[in-house]
């Protein structure tokens, strides 16, 4: 299992030192900060002034030396704007959006699973047809239209909650109803369709003719087998939610690290989205690597050969290698 | 569910008991081209300590039968008519959820290809624990000093070590010792083997159906053999049930049905095998091919490929009439089948 983590730790290297590199050269092609923080006004020997205090006179090459060895020890400069580390502005948003994002995601595959077994007991029954129209609907809708008539009708219409902001109970409902949708509807497809794969399989019958019941063959026999696709798109699912945190933070003014990438893409505050934007990428690492280690939790058959007991003495050894997984990280809007 | 609500034992004590009777045993299955009859009237007795083999090419409604014998039909197959008599009780009048107690207890079942039967994501130990943890509510450990017992009763050498492998890291011929362990895990009296060798190399066939009979004896199970594997039957089986497109067209013991067989389907199986047939000359076979479900004639089903066909065999079915010898044969012309 260490050789496991290991290797998935080294293999994610050099994606992570891509994302680095890109996030730095692409904040540096969204324009001159000096232009944006001086007035229009402020003289050239101002502009020098500003430019030579924050390095960015510097030759791009040393100016991504300095960046290098800022990530290494964990500094990614000041924010422009606060002045305040930029590490720990991105490390303040960051839990907002994470108990956005998990709430969720745990809600949605709460549900999914519920309505996707439910569906796959009788395919094409009515339960079946109710809940693909449901699931394509929710799938379907674009979050930002659905946040913006969520607020119209839900908060300013009826006034039931919030508009934005982080309050109350209350204020929780839209951002997650918004963000619930679309990973709910594309999980109960999933989920469905392989609750109904999985329980045409011969070990289906063979668990009846244990006299198993009904709750049992789904729960226990199907739902275990139909667990590693629905785990694999969650899993995606939960990255594109991170993802589009940042629309709907926006919209809903959800102080996360959406809502920070945005901000700081706007006021040329570099240091803070390059922060920002590693510590999702991070993130995203870390949730793969958990993804890998579910499957292998799930499923003996693709279960790195180091954890296999030596007494079992194997008679065939068939190790899969996880699928692999890319990391994607949205740098703009 | 406990032992203690099935109330008949459950392992006969001596041989020759009758331990199921099917009679008139219906099975439709609803398709879209319309409800067909897959089983039609088919009727037949296990006994104890005895094997009974269903005999018949692919698509004739043996495995149908099996699994409408076990309720474990798919949802699209229903039985609509008919008794199945077990120890007493007619299964096919109790709802899903009474069966459950007699699934495991009373009635086993083998299946066909034990990759895909056995679930990848349990390790064997887990499966061959189910059983008593459903029927006898023990705990998963004393579960698993079971399972053990059982790997060892089917042969499976290091039991303690290998209990806790999962289904792949088994061969073949491991795999299904698992599988008829599991059917046999709670003393049935009634194992259905389902092509219990067809996915098995030959030397490995050998092993498991000697195990299948060791069991047969140890605790007098009655065996129902589901295959097309005439040599087989002809080694296992004490009686044989001959199926064509759904029907049982003779029944009665091996030898005597393989040594005078009464139907002309049977003579025309017996002769397609092949015995002194030197090389380059053709293999004798039944020329064309079964009727397909939905074209099933109104007369006698074995009409479109029979030698002995008259216009009677087109207009009435013949039914499987008892010779009093404990033989019995659905054919009009029996009598004249040795003249030919």
């Amino acid at each position: 299992m260490l050789t496991f983590l290991r290797r998935r730790i080294v293999s994610s290297a050099l994606p992570l030192l891509v994302v680095v590199l890109g996030v730095f050269a692409l904040a540096r092609l969204t324009g001159n900060p000096a232009s944006l923080y001086l007035p229009l006004n402020a003289t050239a020997e101002m502009r020098a002034n500003f430019t030579a205090k924050y390095g960015f006179d510097d030759p791009l090459l040393v100016q991504m030396a300095h960046y290098f060895g800022g990530v290494l020890r964990l500094d990614f400069g000041e924010s422009l704007r606060t002045g305040e580390p930029a590490a720990a502005m991105a490390l303040r948003a960051f839990p907002a959006t994470l108990q956005l994002a998990g709430t969720t995601m745990l809600l949605a595959v709460v549900l999914a699973v519920i309505v996707g077994c439910w569906a796959a007991l009788k395919p094409n029954g009515v339960a079946d047809r109710i809940s693909s129209f449901v699931s394509m609907a929710a799938a379907s809708v674009p979050d930002f239209w659905l946040a913006i008539m969520g607020i119209l009708v839900f908060a300013i219409t009826l006034g039931w909650v919030p508009t934005s902001g982080v309050g109350g109970a209350t204020s929780w409902i839209l951002p997650i109803a918004t963000l619930l949708l679309r990973p709910f509807g594309v999980l109960v497809q999933i989920v469905r369709g392989a609750m109904v794969s999985s329980l045409s399989e011969p070990y289906i019958k063979l668990a009846r003719s244990k006299g198993a019941s009904e709750f049992r063959v789904v729960t226990r026999h199907a739902l275990r087998n139909a667990a590693a696709p629905a785990l694999t798109v969650a899993g995606d699912l939960t990255v594109s939610l991170v993802n589009g945190a940042v629309v709907v933070e926006s919209i809903f003014g959800w102080p996360g690290i959406g809502k920070l990438m945005i901000d700081s893409i706007l006021q040329r505050d570099f240091a803070v989205l390059q922060a920002a934007v590693l510590l999702t990428a991070v993130s995203i690492f870390i949730l793969n690597i958990l993804i890998d280690l579910g499957y292998a939790g799930l499923d003996a058959r693709v279960r790195p050969a180091g954890r296999r007991k030596k007494s079992s003495r194997a008679a065939s050894v068939v190790v899969a290698e996880p699928k692999e997984r890319k990391i994607h990280v949205q740098t703009t809007p | 569910m406990r032992t203690a609500t099935v109330s008949v034992p459950r392992a006969s004590m001596i041989d020759d008991d009758v331990v199921l009777t099917v009679t008139g045993l219906n099975v439709d299955l609803r398709t879209p081209k319309g409800v067909l009859r897959a089983v039609n009237d088919v009727s037949f007795e296990a006994l104890s300590g005895r094997t009974l083999a269903l005999l018949g090419e692919s698509g004739c409604g043996k495995s149908m039968t099996a699994k409408a014998v076990a309720g474990l039909l798919d949802p699209v197959a229903d039985v609509t008519g008919g008794t199945v008599v077990l120890g007493g009780t007619d299964l096919a009048a109790l709802t899903p959820k009474e069966r459950l107690a007699y699934a495991g207890p009373e009635l086993g079942i083998v299946f066909q290809d034990a990759l895909t039967a056995l679930n990848p994501v349990y390790t064997v130990g887990t499966q061959l624990g189910e059983a008593f943890r459903i029927h006898e509510g023990l705990s998963a450990k004393a579960a698993k000093v079971k399972a053990i017992e059982l790997m060892r009763r089917v042969g499976i050498p290091e039991p303690e070590s290998r209990v806790d492998s999962f289904p792949h890291q088994f061969s073949g011929g491991m795999r299904q010792r698992i599988l008829i362990a599991m059917a046999v895990a709670l003393n049935p009296r009634l194992l259905i083997a389902d092509e219990p060798t067809t996915a098995l190399d030959v030397t490995v066939q050998a092993q498991i159906m000697k195990l299948l009979r060791d069991l047969r004896t140890e605790s007098h199970m009655a065996v129902v053999l589901i295959t097309h594997d005439l040599a087989l039957v002809a080694e296992e089986a004490d009686t044989v049930a001959v199926m064509y497109a759904g029907n049982v067209v003779e029944t009665g013991p091996v030898k005597e049905v393989f040594g005078t067989p009464h139907h002309p389907y049977t003579r025309g199986l017996l002769d397609s095998v092949p015995a002194d047939v030197g090389r380059g000359q053709d293999l004798t076979s039944i020329a064309g091919s079964p009727p397909e479900l939905h074209r099933i004639p109104d007369g006698c089903v074995y009409q479109s490929r029979c030698p002995l066909v008259q216009d009677i065999c087109r207009a009435i079915r013949p039914t499987l009439e008892p010779d009093g010898a404990g033989r019995a044969v659905a054919c009009h012309f029996s009598e004249e089948l040795d003249n030919v």
